[in-house]
C-alpha cells in the first residue's frame, strides 16, 4: 500500500516536473519569434554599422630614421611589412616595417640600401598605384626607380624581399640643351612615358618618349617627342596625368594646364586663376586618385578640389567643393591609390583625413601629438607611415568606408565628370579609378514610384471589391468570390513578374489606346447597365438586384474590354497617325519604354489588391448589425447607411487594409525585377520604368565583395526596407487592435 | 436622374463592378497560364508553305504557327518593306517556328499571309525532338546504319526510325546513367580522399601509413575509372552507328546522326487520341527529364525536385517552431507586454519583405554561421566553401523564418476554435496542462496544423527572391540527395520551379523559343500552389463545421 503510495506520488512528481519543463519549454519557443525579428533587425543593423564609423589612428611601432640625407618620399609595399625611403643624396632604403614570423625582422632594421642616382637635381613620384619615382640627374638626363619586391613561399609562410633592378631603367636625356633639372614630372602609361621639367635656366619643357619596333633591328627604341612650354616666371609646381594627357604647370595662383596629344603635341587647354582672395594663396597641390581631380591647399588651412566639367568651351577645370582642416597652411596632400581619400600635413604638423564624394571631414589631429613631416599610405590604405624629427612612426589606420556618409547617401553630389550635383546610383564598374555612387534617392524613389502606381490601381478596386462583397453581396456568393480573389495572393509574384514583363508589356505597348479605352469605357458601360436595370419592366428588373450586379457585369466587363481593345488600332491610326508610340516619344517628348511604371502598377496592383481586400472586407463585414440594421431602420437608404455609418465605423480597418497592401508593394521583389528595366532614374513618368530598392538589391547582392562598401550599403537598403514595412504593418497592426477592442464593447 | 444618382445605385454598380474586374483578372490569369502551358504539350499541326517575295521569288517554309498579329501596311514601310498597299489597311502576319537552327539564321520567321500562295499540312511531315539545337522540321527520307540504307520494302519507314530512335535513347541513356551514377560515385570518393589526406595533413598526423594506404585506394579507384570509361566509350561508339537522313525546307538532305534525336512525331497525321497520347508522354518527359540547352528545352525534373526537397526541409523547421510558438500565445501567454510585443513581431515577421530574409540569410546563415561551420567543421576543404556558401540548407531555415508566421497564425486560429470546455474537462479529471496540451488540444489541433503548414508549403514553393540570395542555381549538377553518404547534401545548390521561370523567361538567350516552356513551368507551380491553397481552406472549412456542431 504503503509503496503503491509512494509510486503514484512519484510518478505525480514527474508529471509536475514534466508540465513545468513544458511551460518553460513552450514560453521560450514563445519567445523565439519575437527573437527572430529582433536577430534580423540588430543583424542588419550590426551589418550597416561600420559605414558610419568614424577614423581611428592607433600607434604601431616607432623607430629611427634610415638613411641619410633629408627624405623626399616614402613609400610601402602590398601587405604594410617593408618600407622605402628615397632621400635627397639619391639612395633608396628599404627597412622592416613590422616584426614577422620566420624572420629576425625588428621594425626599423635595413634591408637593402643603394644608390639609385648620384648628385640628383630633382625628384619626383608617379600616382601612388604606378609605383614609380623619378630622380633628375646632371645634364638633362633622369633616372627612373622603381622599388620591387620579390614574394615567395616556403611552408606555407610567405617571405618578402625588396630590389630593385637598374637594367630596367636606362638613364633618359629629356631636355636636348642639357641644362640641369630643377623641378620634375613622371608618368607612364604601357610604354610610353611623359616627362615634365623645369630647366634652371627657367624653360619648361615637355617630353613625351614612345616606345616603337624598329624595322630593321626589331629593338624596341624610345621616341621622344619634345616640346617647350610657353611659360615665363617661375614655376612653383608641376604635375602629369597618369593617362599621359595633361601637363599642370602651377606659378603662384595660376594653373596652366596643357593638354598632350597622343603623338605628343602640346596645346594649350585652360589657363586657370585660383581667386587668390577667395581661396587664398596656394601651397600645394596634388592629384586625387583617379586622377581626374586636382586637389589645391591653400595657406589657411582649406583644400580646394577641381575638375574638369563640361562646358561651352570644351571641358574646363571648374571649383568644386572645399574642406577645412586647421587654418594653418597646408604642407602637402597624399592621396590614396584607390579611393577618393586624401590625407593632408598642415605647417603645425596636424593631419587631415578627407574623403572628396562623400565630402567628408574623417580626422583632423596630431597623430600621437606628432608633428608630421611626410606621411605615406600602403596600397590596402590599413597602414600610415609618418615620419617626424627623424623618426619613423607606423600607425594602424581604420577607415573602411570613407565613401558613405549621411548626406552623401540622401543628398545631391557632384561627382567627378559630372556637370552638376545629381542623385546618382552606380555602384560598380570596370576601372579601379571608378568613383562609386551611392545615391539611394533614385532608388528609394523608384520603390516609392512602383509603390504609387500600384496603389492607383490596386486601392480604388480592392477597396470598391470589399465594399460590395461584404456589404451588398449574397452569403452564398460571398463564400465562393472571397476565396477566389485571395487566392490570388498565394500566386506567386515570379509568375506575375513574368507575365507582366513577357505577356502584358508587349499587350500595352501595342493597344495602348484600347487600354486607356478600357479605363474610360468599363466604369461608364458599368453606370449605364445599372441605368438600364432600373427602367427594366418589374420582373426582369427583380432579377437585377443589386446583389446580382457582379455576376451580371462580368460578362459586360469582358465585352466591353475587348471591344475596347479592338478599337484600339482604329483609334491609333485616326488620332495618333498610326503609332501611339511614336506620337508620345515624338510629339509630346515623353521617353516610352516598353516595360515601364504602367505595367509594375497593374502587375503589382494585382499583387496587392487581394491583400487590401481581404482586410478591408473583413473589417466592413465585422461592423456590428445592429449600427447599420438602425440606420436603415431610421429611413436611410443603404447607400447612405454604407458611407455614413459602415465605413465610417470601419474606416480604420480600411486605413489599416491600405497600410498592408503598402508595406507589401514597397517591398515586393520580382515583379519590379521583372516588368522595368531596372534602371535607376529620378521621374515619375508613368512610360518609363525604375529601379526599387528590392530589386536593385537582388540585383546587385550576389555581386558585392562581403564587407565592402557597397555591401554594406545594400544591407542599408534592405534595413530601410525593414523599417519602412515595420513602421506600415505596426501601424495598422495597432489599429486593427483597437478597433477590434471597440467593436468587442459595441 | 440626379434622384437616382442620389440613391447610390450607380456607385453600388461600380462597386460590383470592381469585383467582377478581380473576378475576371483571377481567373482570366489562371486560364491564360493553364492555355498557354497546355498548349506547350499539344503536338501542333506543322505548315508547308510557299511564299511568294515581293520580288517574285518563292521560297517554300516549314514550321508550327507561334503566333498570328495584324499590322498595318504604313508600319511595314517603315521598317523598310518594301510592300505596296493603303498605309490604313492592316494585313496579318504569321509567326512560324521553322527550328533546323544550325542550317537556318534564325528559327523564327516573319511570313506575310497575302504573300502566301500555297498552304499545305502534309502528313509526312516530321518533327525530329533533339538533344541539341532544338526540334527539327522535315520529310523523313532515309535511315542509315554505319552509312547504309536500312529501309526495305516490308518495314515502313516510320517503324525502323522508331525503332533506331528507341536503341538510340537507351544507349545515351545507359551512358548518362553510367556518368552520374558509377563515375560519379568514383569522382564523389577521389574528392573525399583528397579531403582526408588535407584533413590529415592539417592535423599532422599523415603518416606514411596513412598516406600509404590513401594511395592505394586513389589507385583501385582510378582503375576502376578507367574500366567504366572503357565502358562508356563502347555505348558512344554503338550510339554512333545510326543515322537519319531528313529532307528540310530548303530540299535538301540532311543527315542528322540518331545518337542526337530523341524523339520523332508526325502532328499532321496524327488523330485526337494519338495527340492525346502524344500530350500525356509529353507532360511526363517535361516532368521527369532534365533540361536541355541552358534550360530553354526538356524536363524541369531537377527543378521539381530541388523545390520539393527544399520545402520538406522546411516543413521539418517550421513546423515545431511555430506549433509551439502559436501554442504560448493562446495557452500560455498571459495579458502583458511581452505578448502583446510578441504578437507584433509575429504581424511584422509576416509583413517583412521577403528579399529582406533574403539578405539577413546570405549575410547571417551563410556568411556568419556557415563559415564558422566552415572553420571547426570543415577546415580542410578552405578556402573552398562548404556551408559556408549558399546552399539549400540555408535556404530551407531563411523560409523557416519567413513562413513561420503563416503556421502560427493558422494553429492560433485552430487552437481558438476548440471549445475551452474540453480544456476545462481535462483538467478538472486531473490532468496537468502539458498533459490536456499533449492528449486533447493538439491532436484536435492537428488539421489546423496541417493548413497552416500547407500554407506555409504553398508560400516557400512560390518564393524565389530570397532564394535568390541564398541557395538558387540556375543550374546544379548534383540532387541534393544522391547514392554517396551519406546521401542527403545540404550543402549543395539546388534549382527551383520559381526561380526557373525567372532564369528562362529573362536571363535566356532565346527568349522567344524558351516562353512556351516558361508558361508550362508557370502551370505546373500555379497549380501545385493553387491545389495546395484549395486543400487548405477546404481543410480549414472542414474544421469549422466540426467544431461549430462541438461548439452548440
Amino acid at each position: 500500500m504503503a509503496a503503491s503510495q509512494r509510486a503514484q506520488l512519484e510518478a505525480s512528481n514527474v508529471r509536475l516536473v514534466k508540465d513545468k519543463v513544458a511551460r518553460w519549454g513552450i514560453t521560450f519557443g514563445g519567445g523565439l519569434v519575437l527573437i527572430a525579428l529582433l536577430l534580423i533587425f540588430f543583424y542588419l543593423l550590426y551589418v550597416v554599422a561600420p559605414i558610419f564609423r568614424s577614423v581611428s589612428i592607433d600607434p604601431m611601432h616607432n623607430f629611427a630614421l634610415a638613411g641619410s640625407g633629408q627624405t623626399v618620399a616614402l613609400g610601402m609595399e602590398e601587405q604594410s611589412e617593408i618600407g622605402f625611403r628615397f632621400d635627397d643624396t639619391g639612395e633608396l632604403t628599404f627597412f622592416a616595417l613590422k616584426e614577422r614570423i620566420g624572420t629576425s625582422w625588428q621594425p626599423g632594421d635595413v634591408l637593402l640600401q643603394q644608390q639609385v642616382a648620384s648628385q640628383p637635381t630633382a625628384f619626383t613620384a608617379t600616382q601612388p598605384q604606378n609605383k614609380r619615382y623619378a630622380y633628375a640627374l646632371a645634364e638633362g638626363a633622369v633616372q627612373v626607380v622603381e622599388p620591387k619586391f620579390r614574394s615567395r613561399f616556403e611552408h606555407g609562410v610567405r617571405y618578402t624581399t625588396p630590389y630593385i633592378d637598374p637594367a630596367e631603367h636606362p638613364v633618359i636625356a629629356i631636355d636636348p640643351q642639357q641644362r640641369t633639372l630643377v623641378k620634375l614630372a613622371y608618368e607612364y602609361q604601357g610604354n610610353s612615358q611623359l616627362f615634365a621639367a623645369v630647366t634652371d635656366d627657367q624653360r619648361v619643357i615637355v617630353n613625351l618618349l614612345q616606345a616603337s619596333r624598329s624595322f630593321l633591328t626589331g629593338t624596341t627604341e624610345l621616341k621622344p617627342k619634345f616640346t617647350e612650354l610657353p611659360l615665363q616666371g617661375s614655376v612653383d609646381d608641376l604635375l602629369v596625368t597618369p593617362d599621359l594627357r595633361q601637363v599642370i604647370v602651377r606659378q603662384g595662383n595660376r594653373l596652366s594646364i596643357f593638354s598632350v596629344s597622343r603623338t605628343g603635341t602640346v596645346t594649350e587647354q585652360q589657363t586657370l586663376t585660383v581667386d587668390r582672395r577667395q581661396f587664398g594663396p596656394i601651397t600645394s597641390m596634388s592629384l586625387l586618385a583617379g586622377a581626374s581631380s586636382i586637389m589645391i591647399g591653400h595657406d589657411n588651412g582649406r583644400i580646394t578640389q577641381w575638375f574638369e566639367v563640361a562646358t561651352e568651351n570644351g571641358r574646363q577645370y571648374k571649383y568644386i567643393r572645399q574642406f577645412q582642416a586647421g587654418q594653418s597652411a597646408i604642407e602637402s596632400i597624399v592621396s590614396e591609390f584607390y579611393r577618393r581619400t586624401f590625407y593632408t600635413i598642415s605647417a603645425t604638423g596636424e593631419v587631415g583625413v578627407f574623403h572628396t564624394t562623400s565630402e567628408a571631414d574623417l580626422y583632423f589631429e596630431k597623430v600621437g601629438q606628432l608633428h608630421a613631416e611626410h606621411l605615406v599610405i600602403d596600397p590596402r590604405a590599413n597602414t600610415v607611415l609618418i615620419e617626424s624629427n627623424n623618426q619613423l612612426h607606423t600607425f594602424e589606420l581604420h577607415n573602411e568606408h570613407p565613401e558613405v556618409t549621411w548626406s552623401g547617401l540622401w543628398q545631391e553630389v557632384w561627382y567627378e565628370g559630372y556637370p552638376e550635383p545629381q542623385y546618382v546610383w552606380q555602384s560598380t564598374s570596370g576601372s579601379d579609378a571608378f568613383e562609386p555612387k551611392f545615391s539611394l534617392v533614385p532608388i528609394s524613389f523608384g520603390t516609392i514610384k512602383a509603390a504609387a502606381y500600384a496603389m492607383i490601381f490596386a486601392v480604388p478596386i480592392g477597396l470598391a471589391a470589399a465594399v460590395y462583397t461584404a456589404y451588398f453581396m449574397s452569403p452564398r456568393a460571398r463564400k465562393v468570390v472571397k476565396p477566389t480573389v485571395e487566392i490570388m495572393e498565394a500566386l506567386p509574384t515570379v509568375i506575375l513578374g513574368f507575365l507582366a514583363g513577357l505577356w502584358l508589356a508587349p499587350i500595352i505597348e501595342q493597344y495602348l489606346p484600347g487600354f486607356v479605352a478600357t479605363l474610360i469605357l468599363v466604369p461608364t458601360s458599368i453606370i449605364v447597365v445599372a441605368a438600364l436595370t432600373s427602367v427594366l419592366p418589374k420582373e426582369w428588373r427583380n432579377r437585377c438586384t443589386d446583389g446580382r450586379a457582379a455576376v451580371i457585369l462580368v460578362p459586360i466587363v469582358v465585352v466591353v474590354g475587348w471591344l475596347s481593345f479592338e478599337l484600339s488600332p482604329w483609334v491609333e491610326q485616326t488620332f495618333f497617325g498610326g503609332n501611339v508610340r511614336e506620337y508620345i516619344t515624338n510629339e509630346l517628348g515623353i521617353t516610352f519604354d516598353q516595360r515601364n511604371s504602367l505595367v509594375v502598377g497593374i502587375a503589382m496592383g494585382f499583387a496587392v489588391i487581394p491583400t487590401i481586400f481581404s482586410i478591408a472586407e473583413d473589417a466592413i463585414f465585422s461592423v456590428p448589425k445592429h449600427l447599420s440594421q438602425g440606420s436603415l431602420a431610421l429611413g436611410a437608404t443603404t447607400w447612405q447607411t454604407l458611407t455614413k455609418v459602415v465605413l465610417l465605423t470601419a474606416s480604420p480597418g480600411i486605413f489599416s487594409a491600405v497600410m498592408m497592401g503598402l508595406g507589401r508593394a514597397v517591398g515586393e521583389t520580382m515583379i519590379v525585377l521583372m516588368a522595368t528595366g531596372n534602371t535607376p532614374i529620378l521621374d515619375w513618368n508613368i512610360f518609363e520604368g525604375m529601379r526599387t530598392l528590392s530589386a536593385n538589391i537582388a540585383i546587385e547582392m550576389p555581386e558585392s565583395e562581403v564587407g565592402s562598401s557597397h555591401y554594406r550599403i545594400l544591407f542599408l537598403a534592405a534595413f530601410v526596407l525593414f523599417i519602412f514595412t515595420f513602421a506600415f504593418n505596426t501601424l495598422a497592426e495597432l489599429v486593427r487592435q483597437r478597433l477590434r477592442d471597440k467593436y468587442s464593447s459595441m | 436622374m440626379n434622384h437616382w444618382f442620389k440613391s447610390g445605385k450607380p456607385y453600388i454598380w461600380l462597386t460590383a463592378g470592381a469585383v467582377s474586374v478581380s473576378l475576371i483578372a483571377v481567373l482570366g490569369l489562371l486560364a491564360l497560364i493553364a492555355w498557354r502551358g497546355l498548349s506547350y504539350f499539344w503536338p501542333a499541326a506543322i505548315y508547308e508553305l510557299e511564299v511568294t517575295a515581293q520580288d517574285g521569288s518563292t521560297q517554300v517554309i516549314i514550321g508550327e504557327i507561334y503566333d498570328r498579329e495584324e499590322v498595318s501596311y504604313e508600319r511595314l514601310q517603315e521598317s523598310g518593306l518594301a510592300i505596296a498597299g493603303d498605309g490604313d489597311e492592316m494585313l496579318e502576319r504569321w509567326l512560324l517556328k521553322v527550328g533546323n537552327r544550325e542550317l537556318v539564321p534564325l528559327d523564327f520567321m516573319w511570313v506575310l499571309a497575302p504573300q502566301v500562295v500555297r498552304q499545305d499540312t502534309p502528313k509526312d511531315l516530321a518533327v525530329l525532338e533533339r538533344a541539341k539545337d532544338g526540334n527539327f522540321y522535315g520529310y523523313i527520307v532515309d535511315v542509315l546504319e554505319n552509312g547504309q540504307s536500312v529501309v526495305t520494302a516490308d518495314h515502313s519507314i516510320r517503324d525502323v526510325l522508331a525503332e533506331r530512335i528507341e536503341r538510340a535513347v537507351q544507349l545515351s541513356e545507359q551512358a548518362a546513367d553510367l556518368q552520374q551514377g558509377d563515375i560519379g560515385a568514383i569522382n564523389y570518393q577521389l574528392n573525399r580522399l583528397r579531403l582526408e589526406r588535407r584533413s590529415l595533413g592539417l592535423e599532422e598526423q599523415l603518416t606514411p601509413a596513412e598516406e600509404q594506404r590513401i594511395q592505394a585506394e586513389e589507385t583501385a579507384l582510378q582503375q576502376q575509372y578507367q574500366e567504366l570509361e572503357k565502358v562508356l566509350f563502347t555505348y558512344r561508339e554503338e550510339a554512333n552507328r545510326d543515322s537519319v537522313v531528313v529532307r528540310d525546307m530548303r530540299g535538301i538532305d540532311v543527315e542528322i546522326p540518331m545518337y542526337r534525336v530523341l524523339d520523332v512525331a508526325y502532328p499532321n497525321d496524327m488523330g485526337v487520341f494519338s495527340k492525346l497520347g502524344h500530350f500525356f508522354g509529353q507532360v511526363g518527359k517535361f516532368v521527369t527529364e532534365d533540361p536541355r540547352e541552358a534550360n530553354t528545352e526538356g524536363g524541369v525534373f531537377p527543378a521539381i525536385f530541388g523545390t520539393v526537397f527544399m520545402v520538406l526541409l522546411m516543413s521539418v523547421i517550421v513546423t515545431p517552431f511555430g506549433v509551439i510558438a502559436a501554442v504560448y500565445l493562446h495557452e500560455y501567454a498571459g495579458k502583458n507586454t511581452i505578448t502583446r510585443l510578441i504578437r507584433i513581431a509575429v504581424i511584422n515577421l509576416a509583413g517583412v519583405p521577403s528579399i529582406v530574409y533574403g539578405v539577413f540569410g546570405l549575410g547571417f546563415f551563410v556568411y556568419m554561421v556557415g563559415g564558422s561551420l566552415d572553420q571547426i567543421f570543415y577546415p580542410e576543404a578552405l578556402p573552398s566553401p562548404t556551408f559556408g556558401t549558399p546552399g539549400v540548407m540555408w535556404s530551407a531555415i531563411t523560409l523557416a523564418i519567413l513562413t513561420l508566421p503563416v503556421v502560427i497564425v493558422s494553429t492560433e486560429e485552430g487552437l481558438s476554435r476548440i471549445p475551452s470546455s474540453l480544456r476545462e474537462g481535462s483538467l478538472a479529471l486531473g490532468a496537468t496542462k502539458a498533459e490536456t496540451l499533449w492528449r486533447i488540444i493538439l491532436p484536435m489541433a492537428s488539421p489546423a496544423i496541417m493548413t497552416g503548414l500547407i500554407l506555409a508549403v504553398a508560400r516557400a514553393a512560390g518564393e524565389v527572391a530570397p532564394l535568390m540570395l541564398v541557395g538558387v542555381v540556375k543550374s546544379a549538377p548534383m540532387l541534393p540527395v544522391d547514392g554517396n553518404f551519406p546521401y542527403f547534401h545540404l550543402d549543395r545548390k539546388f534549382m527551383h520551379l520559381g526561380f526557373h521561370i525567372y532564369d528562362v523567361g529573362f536571363q535566356s538567350p532565346n527568349v522567344e523559343a524558351a516562353r512556351p516552356l516558361v508558361y508550362a513551368t508557370s502551370l505546373l507551380l500555379v497549380t501545385v500552389i493553387v491545389g495546395l491553397n484549395l486543400t487548405a481552406i477546404g481543410v480549414r472549412n472542414h474544421l469549422r463545421e466540426k467544431y461549430r456542431s462541438l461548439e452548440s
